[in-house]
């Protein structure tokens, strides 16, 4: 039964193929859950957004382009600049580069899908759904208006009564869960579902770039999401956390969101980067010069980004040589950048480089990359950057690098992959002009904004007068702005022009050797018909009869099993084959679960908090129904592959793709409770108004305890999974049942501590131990939710010796939650009892 | 292109709030320390562009060294220019900081949304019936600026970099004007609907004159 069906022809093959991995036509497709249709749909959907964005943008130009412009007031001017901002970084960069990652990924690594298309598609969903908030808010003029960074107390309350800043915090938050989706996806495909034999070495370089996106995503983002919560727990709950006025600091904020902030600028840039790496060898007809060089930058430049975010925040009364170092900080994170520069301009003039409009926009990103950088090593000198900050000197720096480095990498990418995306050719040779109509514009327009910053015309102001000299700058840099759109415009056009009536391409049209060419184009949803073995770095161009191979299935897995949907799995270090990875079918899942959460989020932000918690409920119900794909009563063993060799299935082999992704999710959850941590430290270091009026007391008993049973769970969970793995399971089952009431009394005890707890609307100390107690009680309940799952699966004859994932997982879980819990009260005790002192001594 | 770049940036250079003419030691420190980034921004950024086009007009290939481009050009150039940098903006910033002296004049300013009250020490306004704010010319001006309200920013261009008015925190900037004038001060952090118009005049004024209209004050 578990044999291979052999399908008489490729045709055949590629037939069966279609049919087990694409999802129906018509409402059908919502269930799609492949990352060749999900990629697509990030793209096009960024894409719509970015001419949301552009729009706005257009708006804020023909408000400012003279003085005195009555086009609309500061109340509308407000909502029209934080949106572009917003939309642009939120809703257009991070997914249009996850859309591309998304499609490339596996056809780059020689694999038919990445590791959990479920969470793909749910992560788009939220995506869209996250995304159409803050547009339905902007269409009826309750968009956010407190600037694209949200700064406290301006975003607060008091000084934002309306719903305009709920929707920001609320909103981007609902959207950060696909990106901490994709990035955890990503990463475990990055590391694990690769063709057998592409060791890390022979990974090709647009992987290594998002191998560490990915992890700074992880790290990245989760201050962020910890600083909208905390803030939205202020404006909804009136807990004190950023009010100076209650203990709290609006530096705080400030601090929770550049940490994000910085390295989000080179989250975005990455990738990118990653694209000029895998187009500029192919156009030279060379390798990449310094291959290990540019993986090694790229990680540096990972690690550099998160040391910098101070360099935002020069002007807020930061000591000067705390300011020396992080203006250090920000000019060495353009050493491995320039690396990078000249390890590509050194594969250009050592090849022999091809000219066309692929290589015509990445001229382009030189051009004004180059430029964006050596501005940003200028706003990076304290003195210098005092004067500039806040003007348009630092509008025109940013525009720079993002439009440089991000946006034309993008179009060059477009241009690129469209016979891929497509299966065809461009008709006209519109990209030219395309390029110059957005060159020239971007240039006109931001170019000169930089003499206008250096004038002192400050950002985000509504109007100007004649008198400052300001006009005929802010007039030709309008009319640029105009010339650039009707170059989007014209692209938007030549891409339709090119996907409807193209001619049909031939495969490989650019002659690379990269796996995705092997792929036939335009993408089936299986990728790959039978699964490459790699041997170098450039298995197309050292084989380029591979992709008839591939389609005749000679590769691994070129046949049909019980309709499953079957890849391999490997070694993350050599690319040694090691696991079968069945991944789910098509499936309207993730649809509803991404509906249930943007109940939750829809309540939260209309305040209907008993409709909210309805929301959460039927998301974990759903989420719970998921892991049912994967669930069997009887141990599969190890399967052929097609080439003599047998494997485990992914169930059955121990560390799967599930286990390292729990392993990543707790990387960004230890992030956020890093963040969290550091708030408390932060203010109480820094704030005015410290010592708080009262402090936690008398709770230092029913905390211990608390910490007694975390380690208890986490002890339990390790009984229980070797009773499993023993096949023991009636025994698992018992301690599993300790391990449950462990949690449960964790959860109890917190509760008993925060209704004694001093209250969290009094003082910003009471606000963040509060937070801190609310963050373990989550991480015990979720720890009982996961008891109880494991309890279902044993009772249905799920967990076997070979079949103990679901306990592994669970394992994580209690340990991270034993060791973040024990940390964290332990915390709240030390800093209570040295408040206590400092009180009694002073 | 240098010339091309200089040429208008040096015609329209001038304004109410132009960091590029500057009228104290604090923003003249900046403006140098601009002209003298921009300069070397502009060989760098040629030198980009000339390989890149090196790369399509050239016959004979390069050696694809990695020595040469990766190490070379891109660790140790870079390396060695940003190293110079950072040694002249540090020694520039620690020039501009408030060091203790004799002859400096404090002023508390408070910003609200969306004005700014300035007082003296001794708890007098130093700008009577909404005039501009008075300062003396050649002496140096400590002003102490926080907040009642949500973030501002002061900032006087033509005398030198901003500093935030936070709310809870006061912060220090150290400003002197070398030449009499008036100088516009915006505020430069984005503090809500009426931004835009938070706006004030700065007289500079010699010191007899300082004294006449501000009743003799310090």
């Amino acid at each position: 039964m578990n044999e291979p069906i052999r399908p008489a022809s490729p045709v055949e093959l590629h037939r069966d193929l279609e049919r087990i991995w694409g999802a129906h036509p018509g409402l059908g497709q919502l269930a799609a859950v492949n990352h060749s249709t999900l990629g697509r749909r990030f793209i096009v959907t960024a894409f719509l957004f970015f001419a949301v964005g552009g729009i706005l943008a257009m708006l804020v130009r023909a408000q400012i382009a003279t003085s005195h412009t009555a086009f609309v007031g500061p109340e509308i001017y407000n909502q029209i600049f934080t949106m572009h901002g917003t939309v642009m970084m939120f809703l257009f960069a991070i997914p249009m580069f996850e859309g591309f990652a998304i499609y490339l990924l596996p056809k780059l690594l020689g694999t038919r899908d990445l590791a959990f298309p479920r969470a793909g598609a749910y992560g788009y969903w939220c995506y869209l759904f996250g995304g159409s908030i803050l547009l339905l808010a902007l269409a009826v003029g309750a968009a956010p208006d407190a600037g694209w960074f949200m700064y406290t107390p301006l975003s607060s309350k008091p000084f934002s009564p309306g719903i305009n800043a709920d929707v920001w915090l609320i909103g981007i938050t609902f959207v950060e869960i696909s990106a901490i989706g994709a990035a955890v996806e990503v990463l475990v495909s990055i590391l694990l579902v690769r063709a057998p034999g592409m060791s890390l070495d022979r990974m090709p370089i647009f992987a290594w770039y998002m191998l560490v996106v990915a992890v700074m995503i992880l790290v990245g983002f989760p201050p962020l999401i910890l600083g909208s919560i905390l803030l939205e727990a202020e404006r909804a709950f009136g807990w004190a956390l950023f009010d100076p006025t209650r203990g709290g600091d609006s530096l705080l904020w400030q601090h929770l969101f550049w940490i994000f902030g910085h390295p989000e600028v080179y989250i975005i840039f990455l990738p990118a980067a990653g694209m000029v790496s895998t187009i500029i060898p192919v156009m030279a007809g060379r390798e990449l010069l310094g291959y290990r060089w540019v993986v090694l930058s790229a990680i540096s430049v990972g690690f550099l980004s998160f040391g910098l975010w101070v360099h935002h925040m020069y002007a807020v009364g930061i000591p000067h040589l705390a300011l020396g170092f992080f203006s250090a900080a920000s000019m060495l994170v353009a050493i491995p950048t320039g690396v990078q520069i000249f390890s590509w301009l050194g594969t250009l003039m050592s090849g022999r480089p091809r000219f066309n409009v692929p290589m015509l926009f990445l001229c382009g990103f030189f051009f004004i990359f180059v430029l964006g950088g050596l501005t940003g090593v200028m706003v990076a000198v304290v003195p210098f950057d005092l004067q500039v900050h806040d003007t348009y000197f630092v509008v025109a720096h940013f525009h720079y690098v993002l439009v440089g480095g991000f946006v034309f990498p993008i179009m060059a990418a477009a241009y690129y992959w469209m016979p891929h995306l497509t299966g065809r050719q461009p008709m006209f040779q519109l990209g030219y002009a395309v390029f110059w109509l957005v060159f020239i514009g971007f240039n006109l327009t931001f170019f000169l904004m930089h003499l206008t910053g250096l004038l002192g015309m400050p950002r985000r102001i509504w109007t100007y007068s004649e008198s400052y000299g300001w006009d005929w700058l802010n007039l030709l840099s309008s009319i640029g702005g105009f010339v650039m759109t009707i170059g989007f415009a014209l692209f938007v056009l030549d891409i339709v022009l090119q996907a409807r009536f193209g001619p049909k391409t031939g495969r490989n049209p650019w002659g690379a050797g990269s796996l995705e060419w092997a792929t036939p184009v335009p993408a089936t949803n299986y990728g790959f018909a039978s699964i490459p073995t790699v041997a170098s770095r450039h298995q197309l161009a050292e084989d380029p009869d591979l992709p008839r191979k591939l389609a005749a299935g000679e590769g691994l897995l070129g046949f049909t099993r019980r309709n499953w949907l079957e890849t391999i799995a490997i070694d993350m270090i050599t690319g040694e084959p090691r696991q079968i990875l069945l991944l789910p079918r098509r499936t309207f899942l993730p649809l509803w679960t991404a509906l249930a959460t943007g109940l939750f989020f829809v309540s939260l932000l209309l305040q209907v908090y008993p409709l909210a918690i309805a929301g959460l409920v039927i998301t974990i119900a759903i989420f719970w129904t998921w892991t049912r794909h994967s669930a069997r009563t009887a141990d599969l063993g190890p399967l052929p592959v097609g080439d003599g060799t047998t494997l485990p299935v992914h169930t059955e082999s121990g560390h799967a793709p599930s286990w390292w992704a729990v392993v990543f999710l707790l990387l960004a959850d230890a992030a956020m409770f890093g963040s969290l941590l550091f708030g408390l430290i932060f203010l109480w270091v820094v704030a005015p108004g410290w010592p708080p009026p009262e402090i936690l007391s008398d709770s230092t008993a029913f905390a211990l305890i608390a910490m007694a049973c975390l380690l208890a769970a986490a002890g339990l969970g390790r009984l229980a999974l070797r009773a499993a793995r023993k096949g023991a399971v009636g025994r698992a089952l018992v301690w599993n049942r300790f391990l449950a009431a462990a949690h449960a009394a964790t959860v109890l005890l917190l509760a008993a501590i925060l209704t004694t707890a001093p209250d969290p609307t009094a003082h910003a100390y009471a606000g963040v131990n509060a937070a801190i107690l609310v963050y373990v009680l989550i991480h015990a309940g979720v720890g009982l939710i996961l008891a109880l799952h494991v309890w279902q699966a044993c009772r249905r004859g799920m967990v076997s010796a070979a079949r103990s994932l679901d306990l592994m997982i669970g394992q994580l879980w209690h340990d991270y939650t034993a060791v973040a819990g024990v940390i964290g009260l332990g915390t709240i005790l030390g800093v209570a009892a040295m408040i206590a002192q400092a009180g009694a001594g002073g | 292109m240098i010339a091309c770049l200089t040429v208008p940036l040096l015609a329209g250079c001038t304004g109410p709030l132009s960091t590029l003419d500057p009228a104290g030691p604090n923003a003249a420190a900046v403006a140098r320390l601009w002209w003298v980034m921009l300069a070397g921004a502009a060989l760098i950024f040629a030198l980009v562009m000339i390989c890149l086009l090196l790369a399509y007009r050239r016959r004979k290939r390069a050696r694809g060294s990695v020595g040469t481009w990766v190490v070379g050009l891109g660790l140790v150039f870079p390396t060695a220019t940003l190293t110079l940098l950072l040694g002249y903006a540090v020694v520039t910033g620690e020039r501009l900081l408030p060091h203790p002296g004799e002859e400096v004049l404090r002023l508390d300013g408070t910003a609200r949304q969306w004005t700014w009250s300035f007082h003296y020490p001794d708890g007098g306004p130093a700008i009577p019936d909404g005039g501009p704010l008075v300062i003396p010319v050649g002496r140096p001006v400590d002003i102490h600026v926080t907040s009642e309200d949500v973030i501002h920013s002061f900032w006087i261009p033509r005398l030198g970099g901003k500093i935030d008015a936070l709310p809870g925190h006061v912060n220090v900037i150290r400003l002197m004007a070398s030449e009499p004038g008036r100088f516009g001060a915006q505020c430069a952090e984005f503090c809500g609907l009426g931004h835009t118009e938070m706006f004030f005049w700065v007289d500079a004024v010699p010191e007899d004159q300082f004294r006449q209209r501000t009743g003799a004050r310090r």
